[in-house]
Formats: C-alpha cells, sequence, structure tokens
C-alpha cells in the first residue's frame, strides 16, 4: 500500500511527533514503498548513511547527497526516521 | 495570535475575522507536485489548518517521463492522477481556476466567482508559457509546433506528429534561454526522440538549436549522443548560431541569427514565466518568477503569501518535480509554525533528478541546498551528477530507479 506509506510520512510531520530535522522531510521523495526507511532501525540507517558519506559504502545518488550533511545531521535524519510510522 | 494579527494588520481583514474562525486557513493555488504535497502535510498538522487547494483540472498530468510518452514507450495514462486521496484527507478541493488574489484581504477569487478565505496563502502555479515573447510563437502556433511543456494534449500531439512523419524526415528543435522548467527536459526529450527515429524512422534526423552554450548534465548526454545517436542528432549551441528568433507555424521554420531550418516535425521548448496567477498577486518581480524566503518560502513581495515549485526563484534549485515536493514539505512546515506564532528552523533541502538517453539508459544530478545570506545556495562538496565513465549497468540501474522516483513521488503526493 503505497498510499498508506504515504500517510504514514504526512503524520510523522504532525506537532505529536516532533518535527523534521533539516533535510529529513526530503528523503521520502525516493523512500517510500521502493527503498523504505520509515521505522527502520536507527543505528543500522545512520550507519548507512556515514557510509555512503565517505564513499565506503558504494551508491549512485545517496553518496552525493550524503556529502552535504555533517555526521550529527546525519545522525538526526536517521533518529527522525526510524521513528517515523512504518 | 494570527486573529489579533489581522485585527493589527487593518480593518480590511476584519470581516473574515469576525466570522470568529478559531482554525487558521490556508488555500493553496495549483495540485502539482508543489500544491499537492503542501495540502497534504499541513493537513497533518497538530492542530491542523482547514487547507482549500483550488486546481482547475481534475486529473493531474504529470511531465517527469512525458518524453517516454512523446517517444511511444509508455502511454499518456500512467503520467495521470487524481485527487481523490487528497479530498479523503479532509482538504477541500474546489476545481476552479484561481482568478485573482486580494493580498489586502486576503482572499482569493476563482473562475466561478467564489472567494476563499486564507490566513496564509500558498501559491504553487508551475509555469504559463510566454506566447509570443519568440516571434511567431502564440498560441494557434502551438497546434503545429507542439511544445509539450505542459503534460497532456500537447504530448499526444507531438507523438502523433512524430508518427506521421515520414522516414527521412527534419524533426527540429528550439530550446530557450534560461530559467525554464526541468532543465535537462529538452536534452532528455531530444535523446528519446533520437531513439524513436532510430528504431523506426533511420533516416531521419534530429535538429536541436539552442539558445545556451552550456546545459545540464551536457556531458553525459553529449556522451551517451556520440555513442547512440551519430549522425541523427545534432545540437547546434549559442555559440554556432543556435539560437532561434523566429519560428513560422505555417511552413515549420525555424529561424536563427544565420539562417532558416524547415521541419517536418517541429518541438519548441517555449519562454515561460511563473504562472499567471503569480503575476496577478504581484508576488512575480520583473524577471516573471518569484522571489521567496528561501527558509519560510514566504514572497519577498507580498506578506502571508508563500511560493513554491516551478514559480519561485529558488537559488541554485532547479525547477524540478522533486525540487517542487521538497519545497512543499519545508513550507508546509514553515506555514504551521508560523501559524502557531513560531519561528521556523532553518531548513536543508534536497533535489534529485533523473534523466534517459534511452529507456534504458539513465543517469542523474543531486544537490543539497542551505539558504545562505537569503538564497538557497549549494552546499559545497554535495551533490553534482553521475560520473561520466560508469559502466552500462549503472545506466541501466539508473533508468529503473528514476521509474522508481517516478513511482514513489507520485505515490506520496497523490495516493
Amino acid at each position: 500500500m503505497k498510499g498508506r506509506t504515504a500517510i504514514a510520512v504526512v503524520l510523522a510531520l504532525s506537532a505529536a511527533a516532533p518535527p523534521p530535522p533539516p533535510g529529513a522531510s526530503s528523503c521520502s521523495g525516493c523512500h517510500g514503498a521502493a527503498a523504505p526507511i520509515a521505522g527502520h532501525d536507527a543505528k543500522t540507517l545512520t550507519e548507512a548513511l556515514i557510509a555512503f558519506r565517505s564513499g565506503a559504502r558504494e551508491s549512485t545518488v545517496m553518496g552525493r547527497i550524503a556529502k552535504g550533511f555533517e555526521p550529527t545531521e546525519l545522525n538526526a535524519i536517521a533518529a527522525w526516521w526510524s521513528e517515523a510510522p512504518k | 495570535m494570527i486573529r489579533r494579527r489581522h485585527i493589527l494588520s487593518g480593518g480590511l481583514a476584519l470581516p473574515f475575522v469576525a466570522k470568529a474562525q478559531a482554525t487558521p486557513r490556508v488555500v493553496i493555488v495549483g495540485g502539482g507536485f508543489g500544491g499537492a504535497t503542501a495540502a497534504r502535510f499541513l493537513r497533518t498538522a497538530v492542530p491542523a489548518p482547514d487547507v482549500v487547494l483550488i486546481e482547475p483540472n481534475d486529473m493531474f498530468v504529470a511531465c517527469p517521463f512525458s518524453n517516454l510518452v512523446i517517444a511511444g514507450e509508455r502511454g499518456l495514462d500512467a503520467q495521470r492522477f487524481g485527487y481523490a486521496v487528497a479530498l479523503s484527507g479532509g482538504i477541500k478541493l474546489v476545481t476552479a481556476a484561481a482568478t485573482s488574489v486580494d493580498a489586502s484581504a486576503r482572499t482569493v477569487k476563482v473562475s466561478d466567482g467564489a472567494q476563499y478565505a486564507y490566513d496564509r496563502l500558498i501559491l504553487s502555479p508551475g509555469i504559463d508559457i510566454s506566447w509570443g515573447a519568440l516571434p511567431g510563437y502564440d498560441e494557434a502556433a502551438a497546434a503545429r509546433l507542439p511544445h509539450a511543456w505542459k503534460a497532456g494534449e500537447q504530448t499526444m500531439l507531438l507523438r502523433r506528429q512524430l508518427e506521421e512523419m515520414s522516414d527521412g524526415g527534419t524533426v527540429v528543435m528550439s530550446v530557450p534561454p534560461n530559467p525554464f522548467r526541468c532543465p535537462p527536459g529538452p536534452y532528455e526529450r531530444a535523446s528519446l526522440i533520437a531513439w524513436y527515429l532510430k528504431n523506426h524512422k533511420p533516416k531521419s534526423k534530429l535538429l536541436v538549436l539552442d539558445a545556451k552554450d552550456v546545459f545540464s548534465k551536457q556531458k553525459l548526454f553529449q556522451n551517451a549522443w556520440k555513442q547512440l545517436y551519430p549522425g541523427l542528432l545534432e545540437w547546434v549551441s549559442l555559440s554556432d548560431g543556435g539560437k532561434v528568433v523566429r519560428v513560422d507555424p505555417t511552413t515549420k521554420t525555424f529561424e536563427t541569427e544565420f539562417g532558416s531550418h524547415k521541419a517536418d516535425v517541429g518541438t519548441v521548448v517555449p519562454p515561460q514565466s511563473a504562472g499567471a496567477i503569480a503575476a496577478q498577486a504581484g508576488v512575480a518581480d520583473r524577471s516573471g518568477w518569484c522571489p521567496i524566503d528561501p527558509v519560510t518560502f514566504e514572497s519577498r513581495l507580498v506578506p502571508g503569501i508563500h511560493v513554491i515549485g516551478d514559480a519561485a526563484i529558488a537559488g541554485a534549485m532547479p525547477k524540478s518535480a522533486f525540487a517542487a515536493n521538497a519545497q512543499a514539505k519545508v513550507c508546509a512546515q514553515a506555514v504551521a509554525t508560523l501559524l502557531h506564532g513560531n519561528k521556523p528552523a532553518e531548513p536543508r533541502l534536497i533535489n534529485t533528478c533523473y534523466s534517459l538517453a534511452t529507456p534504458n539508459y539513465g543517469f542523474s544530478i543531486a544537490g543539497v541546498y542551505k539558504p545562505v545570506n537569503g538564497v538557497l545556495t549549494d552546499i559545497e562538496g554535495a551533490g553534482g551528477t553521475s560520473p561520466l565513465d560508469a559502466p552500462d549497468s549503472q545506466r541501466v540501474a539508473e533508468a529503473r530507479y528514476g521509474e522508481r522516483w517516478f513511482q514513489t513521488i507520485t505515490s506520496e503526493v497523490f495516493g
């Protein structure tokens, strides 16, 4: 149910949840039913983002995107997505 | 908080305040990637504002991937999206054209005469074509030389013309100076028309007449053209006399400063500006586009009106569907925060954009942006294009990622 994922992402932005840290709301442009990240383990997401940033993990676009954030910012983005409903 | 501001801001706002409506009202004009996203995200703020989405069409027809429709590789139905999910989210959908904005009364009037009051207005009107800006190219000319830069009937018209052309024909395309919707779009279109010709009408030619010397993903496109379409696709830069100064729709002739080219099929990527409602509302500057604050997307010219998507002057961010969607989420968050009387945090925004050189040959450009001195600016060291020397497997993978991006973003926006 792609629609449900989208709504879940939407709900995650509500005032009941903390507002997304800078950059986090852009992710769902690509990450929904395909390549989902909502509700995933924060540590796994952080490690992936850090590895994309350093180039240790190969990618097509994620390396280019992760380089736009400091590690602390990537941590915050990963933590927020891990709390977002699946 | 909001009501007090209205009272302080002058008597004109009072009739609407007098309704004693506690729930703030946000009106959104335009149901594309920007406006429909903003509507859905605003409805989930707590407490949610009342959201009115004003859009003249029953169905949205998406531009990304419409070049595949022109090439005969995709049906137009795959580009159409309805608003049923938006409505189920409690958004009031008004199927009418917004005709005027009264920024002091804070109302929007639509084509049937109804008026909608707002505390904050989000304009996401996309583009309108600047008819006549290219001499000879008016609305009637588009029936002979389709622009197909708003997806729909125009897309199918260009498709039919290509189908009807005999093998050995000449296709001519005109590309305008910056800025315009979808910077790599003309070159993807050229690629996919060339793909169609190569496979179905191989004696034909495609001539791309450009008012620029440099363009988005240029090296990637030019490498692909050299490899895939030698002798078929010819790109003429500004320096080489590519700038089209006049078209004659009757004879399908494209005039440059140096000569003229007669087409069997012609397509004009038209000069354009922010959708007409932007200028009417007073948020467009002399360039025809809308200067904004990069934290809130509030207009630099008219308070209380936010502008997102192709219509906005978003600094380094391109006029893309991904950018409109990303801007809409940041803008929705900022509007909700402002309606609560708080100060929005400084955002980061991302853009990712895929292009095709064939249906199985894709590449991308990405960017990460932050406000610097009031302008959305590329974060250094981030972003950029796919590598020039990538193996074929990466081109295939990026073609598939592009399709997945389209599925994901359209389900986020339209359900």
